[in-house]
């Protein structure tokens, strides 16, 4: 096939980084070309410099060209290509290239015609716009892939799997050619993750080219055409699944042998510390989010709770820690209720919280390490006496604690943002787990993070599990709930449509579950537990 | 807002987390955070004054008769403007700081004669910048107070009024009672009045997210309308005017000179309450929480804070200091309350906090520079026929300086190590 | 974020606040015929003014005269049906019904005040609406500003600049529309000093706002005392816009006085008013600013330049503003006076949120906050012993309410005030 995108010597740093270091790429038509590499490698980077987003320190990009007129003045290369300046997004989309963002870029007040005409809007005399004649080609582009999508519905009303659709369509509207898909994967359950990628094999039928930015080996074994592994800003090595295997890409990707496995003691469950009881609790919007939801966590066990985002998982957590009202049900923590407790009684109940979004729920960024270190009791002592900091006491404990928990920073005075995101949560860590702990509550920990940081918080929870610390770890990374639970809860739309236990689950079932499959009727296409599977396998 | 952050985060992040660490940002040569805190608002005064002087010349008719006529005779434009700013600035530092020779003289008279007439007169202009310093201390320290929390304190204007409208009900109500009881009771009354009006908003966006900045000035044009209707009703002193009576003596913060010098014992009491609010803000932990839900509510409310009762408190606290800046000036210097008593403390005191980083001590530095400014300008108006309203714009200059500290590193090519933000609100209604 | 799936769950009753609303309409009920409805006397009658003070092309209609006390029980009792109508039914359209209750109000209390006296209500309401225009384009410009997430408190200071350089200009010239024009052009010039603090030196906007504001009034004021007091005549002495009667709609009769025989300045507003609005939702130009005021980053993705747009919409406000700034000298005194806009750009504000961040919203509220003004006037005249301050205040009142989401929450564009980082 020929080439239709050569990327050579591709360089970009950030202030202290080096981001690209020379990267070479190249990607055929009708090619799906993974990308992978751990959190921090490089990928974002060089797509966004692919898009225009950022411009390269330096290297080259070459395209091929879209239209001949346009090109005779410029002289192509033997393999057809011409080199180009990507200066911005719309550089980008002229020339055939669109990217689905991560983070999705739709605009919830608005309607799906308007996020997909945005920018090169349909127009009836120069200024007026011509909605129908939008959305008119929007109908046409699903049929034509099979992508459906309501051009009428309001972004804000769709679920998370119809938004990547209309992502899609967005570039497909613009007649992209190259497509970018960063993540795509990451918030979708596995039968939308299979409808995704049976789109993506409908897109590649149709001559288009894709480019697949992801962090999971299984998904790159199922998918591509050809890998390319970056690590440190550098390429790796570019290879194919037929010739390589998971455990490779995983070494070709840290940079040292991983242990895909994890291994961990039998649990030791002991009394009851968590019991909630039939649990109810509002959105901001006032609809119910948490629908009536039981369940009971130990002490020494980890219960994981999976489910795609934004199914009420959210909402419960900040119920459970006191940051959300709950109008129904009940909570009790070492048999003492807690449903209407403030956040600080039910912290002083022994309770840690790991937030989801580090950066602005969890640390004070602009604040010195040592402040954030104390910042869920400083008003205790030794930190306190009656309304009066004692600074001596905060900075000694600080120390420490950067200390034990191996926190890189130059000291504890220095703004907590200056630290790496691995060491932000490192610093969460050391405040949560480092006072009398009888449950901790962790949302997505790992998030974000580089592969030894995901190393070090693993070890770290499941130490406190060994200590008999009862952990309720909420993650839609259902590799990092298999990998760590002892029993697993799937929530779907505010519910629990089962409980069951992690040693030898089956990811198809639980699958379905996340889809919303009744328990029953998913356990008749397909069984909860396959006797013997041990497939707990690292995530990164 | 969620997007920018976790892109930020995945994107730039570095490669290698050890890496990162271990290795500080790179300093090249600039110039660090804290002495950039110094250095661009001394900066951005200087820097206002020279637009000022400018202002002052090309509004000058002589001056710019003298330029129709500069390819001919250079030297008499350029003195000309020279005469005209150094007329106005000099009036503007004689009438802020008095002249040292007038003062030097005064002493030696006094030593010789014992006639203290001279020698007041030598101090009036700097104990008049005193005295008008002593509510902006009051109200800058209202703003930053707020700033601190994250809160933006547009009402200290209608907390101003109301501090002062309830320092003179007690003042000149209550009759017979020593200056021991009745002055603290007074100077409470004030900082309760402007502490009410500010908890109204404080409560509003604790309970419902209403946002302060729209709220405190809504409630500015309430005190408004409501002092109008106090002044014509229910306060009005006997007479035609639309005042209040004079307070009892009683009630009055002792004056530290002989007449007709105003300065008063509010100053001393603004230092003072200039340390209580550093103390508080920073050694004690209801000053940590203020802090750091400043700094970062979500995080606040996660480690168990309250951020609504932080903001209620800082808004209280806050109001209260606006409050203390009416019954100061209403108890030191005036001694009653007219219409359109407060009009303009509110935007000063913004300006003040700004100049002043929001730390209490920077602040009561910005208080007595414009403090010297303001009573210098009337000076400058009566000498120099230069309007009292050049020091609006000045501080409106500086006000812009110190939010864009770019334009002042780019006027002086200073170099920085880290860009330091300025950040104190966040949009509408949330 | 974590709202799309339960959204189309059950939705939560939350009729709790419907039903208080219903408490609210029949406590305003029973406040109307106890306040309104006593002590009247039997056979009393209120005679509203039907044609305009002034002399005027409509058609002359006879004048509406009301029996007061039936009419006032008539109207509470309105009210009371429709307040337990709502406790009943929980109605969640609360809102609309309120309006019809706060409109039973006025009207029963327009008929108190008027009892045995005559009552101009057209003329009322002409000028209800030519208080409503500098208001209204306060408002218009913080709609064009926070549309595209900028957010302007400055638009005083903006008025209050412009203000001066139309009469200026005009007195000059000689020329009221060269002044119009200079008031235009200085709102241009004093909000794109806005839009470089806030949008390529991502200043603070409230601060910036707030430095526009003292510039403003400091340099107005400096002009004023420098140049104007000495010069009155020659500089300070305009004129203002005559009013022109548009042929056939001005004969119309309630309408054509109120709405068509104005100043050039009030068809000005009304002309920007359906302008901005056809802008905003029917233009390409208008679906790229809500998409900058919503999701700048979405909207850089797709090649829109987020700073041009927002310089733009910026600086189109600026510039209505500006018009509301002439409309303070030459469109009503013919003189500039220190501090003379008297706080209505900061009404503005409160009219734009009041109005959803919405144009026709935006004039909507404008309308109400003139016709209180217009209103306080009135019953001074009428000599209704209700201290005029409290009905100033309250615009400001209705917007802490509204802001405090009693009635109908207003939800500001998503990236108003928070300046754009290109990555």
């Amino acid at each position: 096939m020929p080439l239709v995108l050569k990327l050579e010597g591709i360089t970009k740093a950030f202030p202290g980084v080096l981001a690209n270091d020379r990267i070479d790429l190249t990607l055929e038509q009708g090619e799906i070309h993974a990308l992978l590499g751990e959190n921090g490698a490089g990928k974002s980077t060089l797509m966004n410099i692919l898009y225009g987003l950022y411009q390269p320190d330096g290297g080259r990009i070459s395209l091929r060209p879209r239209d001949q007129a346009n090109t005779a003045s410029q002289t192509a290369s033997t393999d057809g290509l011409v080199e180009v300046k990507i200066r911005n997004p719309n550089d980008a989309i002229t020339q055939g290239i669109g990217m689905v963002h991560q983070h999705f870029m739709l605009i919830p007040p608005l309607t799906v015609t308007e996020n997909v005409m945005l920018g090169t809007e349909s127009t009836r005399g120069v200024v007026f716009l011509d909605r129908a004649d939008a959305a008119g080609r929007i109908r046409k582009i699903s049929e034509q892939y099979g992508l459906e999508v309501d051009p009428d519905a309001y972004i804000r009303d769709l679920p998370v799997g119809v938004q990547q659709r209309v992502e899609i369509v967005k570039l497909l509207y613009r007649e992209a050619d190259i497509l970018i898909l960063d993540e795509p994967s990451a918030v979708l359950t596995p039968q939308e993750v299979d409808r995704l990628f049976s789109t993506i094999s409908n897109l590649v039928d149709q001559g288009k080219s894709i480019i697949f930015i992801t962090h999971k080996l299984r998904e790159v074994m199922e998918i591509a055409n050809r890998i390319t592994v970056l690590r440190d800003g550098r390429v790796v090595g570019t290879t194919t699944p037929e010739q390589t295997t998971q455990a490779e890409l995983a070494a070709m990707m840290v940079g040292r042998h991983v242990e895909l496995a994890v291994h961990k003691e039998p649990a030791a469950p002991g009394e009851v510390v968590l019991a909630v009881q039939d649990l109810q609790v509002l959105d901001d919007r006032q609809n119910l989010a948490v629908a009536g939801v039981s369940f009971k966590v130990k002490e020494g066990e980890i219960f994981g709770i999976a489910g795609v985002q934004g199914n009420g998982q959210t909402e419960l957590v900040e119920a459970l820690t006191g940051l959300r009202a709950s109008i129904g049900g009940e909570v009790r923590i070492l048999g003492a209720v807690i449903t209407s407790a403030t956040p600080r009684k039910i912290l002083e109940k022994g309770v840690a919280h790991v937030p989801e979004d580090r950066q602005q729920d969890g640390l004070v960024l602009s604040c010195p390490v040592h402040d954030n270190l104390v910042l869920c009791n400083y008003y205790l002592p030794p930190f306190a006496k009656g309304i009066i900091i004692q600074e001596d006491a905060v900075i000694a404990t600080a120390s420490e604690l950067v200390e034990e928990f191996d926190v890189r920073t130059p000291s504890v005075f220095v703004p907590t943002s200056n630290l790496s995101g691995g060491n932000q949560q490192k610093v969460i860590v050391a405040r949560e787990f480092s006072r009398p702990v009888r449950l901790i509550i962790a949302s997505q920990p790992t998030r974000g993070l580089d592969v030894g940081s995901i190393e070090y918080i693993h070890q770290r929870i499941l130490q406190k599990r060994s200590e008999g610390t009862a952990v309720l770890l909420v993650s839609p990374e259902l590799d990092e709930i298999i990998v760590l639970s002892d029993r697993i809860a799937v929530m779907y739309r505010g519910q629990i449509m089962d409980i069951l236990p992690a040693k030898g689950v089956n990811r198809e079932y639980l699958g379905l579950l996340m889809a919303g499959v009744e328990a029953s009727e998913a356990a008749q296409s397909t069984p909860p537990t396959i006797e013997g599977e041990e497939r707990v396998e690292r995530v990164f | 807002m969620d997007e920018d952050r976790v892109e930020a985060e995945s994107t730039p992040t570095p490669a290698r987390a050890e890496r990162d660490a271990t290795e500080p940002k790179k300093s090249r040569g600039g110039l660090s955070p804290r002495l950039q805190a110094v250095v661009v608002p001394v900066l951005a005064v200087f820097t206002a004054l020279v637009i000022g002087a400018i202002v002052i010349a090309a509004t000058d008719t002589t001056v710019v008769a003298a330029y129709r006529n500069f390819f001919r005779a250079p030297r008499t434009a350029l003195s000309a403007t020279w005469r005209a700013v150094a007329t106005a600035y000099g009036a503007l530092f004689s009438g802020s700081l008095g002249s040292p020779s007038e003062i030097f003289q005064a002493v030696q008279v006094y030593r010789s004669t014992g006639d203290n007439a001279l020698w007041l007169k030598a101090i009036w202009p700097i104990t008049e910048s005193l005295v008008a310093a002593t509510p902006f201390i009051f109200s800058g320290l209202a703003v930053a107070l707020g700033f601190r929390c994250g809160l933006f304190n547009i009402g200290v204007e209608g907390q101003f009024g109301m501090g002062a409208l309830a320092a003179a009900y007690v003042g000149y109500s209550i009759t017979g009672a020593p200056r021991l009881v009745h002055l603290p009771l007074a100077v409470l009354a004030g900082a309760l009045g402007g502490a009410v009006w500010a908890a109204i908003p404080g409560y509003l966006k604790a309970k419902t997210g209403a946002h302060e900045v729209v709220n405190t000035i809504m409630m500015n044009y309430i005190a408004f309308r409501l002092s109008d209707w106090l002044l014509n009703g229910p306060m009005k002193a006997p007479g035609y005017r639309p005042v209040t009576s004079s307070v009892e003596m009683t009630a009055a913060l002792p004056r530290l000179f002989p007449a007709p010098i105003r300065f008063n014992a509010g100053f001393f009491l603004a230092l003072a309450v200039a340390a209580l609010v550093y103390w508080f803000l920073f050694k004690t932990t209801l000053g940590f929480e203020i802090r750091t839900v400043g700094a970062n509510p979500d995080a606040a409310r996660y480690a168990g804070m309250s951020v609504t009762r932080n903001f209620v408190l800082a808004m209280v606290l806050s109001g209260a200091l606006a409050g203390l800046a009416g019954a100061s000036q209403v108890l030191g210097v005036d001694y009653w309350v007219g219409q359109g008593f407060s009009a303009g403390y509110g935007f000063d005191a913004i300006a003040l906090a700004l100049l002043g980083k929001s730390h209490p001590f920077g602040v009561v530095l910005a208080a007595l520079l414009f403090g010297a400014l303001r009573s210098g300008a009337t000076r400058m108006q009566s000498l120099a026929g230069i309007p009292i309203d050049i020091i609006s714009i000045l501080q409106g200059l500086v006000i812009v300086f110190i939010a864009a500290p770019a334009i002042i590193r780019w006027l002086y090519r200073i170099r920085v190590e880290r860009e330091e933000e300025v950040v104190l609100t966040r949009g509408w209604g949330k | 974020m974590a709202t799309s799936v339960a959204r189309s769950q059950i939705r939560a009753i939350s009729t709790g606040r419907a039903r208080r609303m219903g408490l609210v309409f029949l406590a305003i009920g029973v406040a109307t015929l106890l306040l309104l409805g006593r002590g009247l006397e039997a056979g009393q009658k209120a005679t509203f003014g039907l044609n305009p003070g002034f002399k005027s092309q409509a058609i002359k209609i006879p004048d509406l005269t009301l029996p007061v006390q039936p009419t006032i029980y008539t109207l509470a009792a309105i009210i009371l049906i429709l307040g337990a109508w709502q406790l009943i039914r929980g109605s969640r359209s609360a809102n609309a019904l309120l309006g019809v209750v706060a409109f039973c109000f006025v009207f029963a209390f327009l008929t108190w005040a008027a009892r045995g006296k005559s009552f101009n209500l057209v003329g009322m309401l002409g000028s209800s609406l030519v208080r409503a225009t500098p208001i209204a384009l306060a408002a218009l410009c913080g709609v064009m500003c926070e549309r595209s997430g900028v957010v302007n408190i400055g638009i005083e200071g903006i008025m209050l600049m412009s203000a001066q350089a139309a009469v200026v200009v005009a007195t000059v010239t000689k020329n009221l529309y060269m002044g119009l024009a200079a008031a235009i052009l200085t709102g241009a010039i004093i909000s794109a000093l806005h839009a470089v603090m806030a949008v390529s030196l991502k200043v603070d906007q409230v601060i910036s706002g707030t430095a526009i504001i003292i510039i403003g009034t400091g340099a107005t004021s400096f002009i004023a005392a420098r140049f104007l007091e000495k010069n009155i005549n020659g500089l300070n002495n305009s004129g203002t816009f005559p009013v022109i009667s548009i042929p056939v709609l001005s004969k119309i009769p309630l309408l054509g006085p109120i709405f068509f025989e104005n100043g050039i300045i009030v068809y000005l507003m009304l002309a920007l008013i359906a302008l901005t609005h056809i802008l905003l939702f029917s233009t390409k130009w208008g679906l790229r600013t809500r998409a900058v005021g919503e999701h700048p980053r979405a909207a850089d993705t797709l090649g829109i330049n987020v700073y041009l747009v927002r310089y733009v919409s910026v600086i189109l406000g600026g510039m209505i503003a500006g018009v509301g700034g002439a409309y303070f000298t030459i469109g009503s005194v013919g003189r500039f006076d220190e501090f003379m806009t008297a706080g209505k750009g900061f009404i503005g504000l409160a009219a734009m949120i009041f109005g959803k961040w919405s144009p026709f919203g935006a004039f909507g509220s404008s309308l109400l906050f003139g016709f209180a003004d217009s209103l306080q006037i009135k019953l001074q005249i009428l000599r209704v012993h209700i201290p005029s301050e409290f009905l100033l205040m309250a615009p400001y009142l209705i917007t802490m309410v509204v802001l405090a989401g009693v009635v109908g929450r207003a939800i500001p564009p998503a990236a108003d005030g928070q300046p754009y980082e290109k990555q």
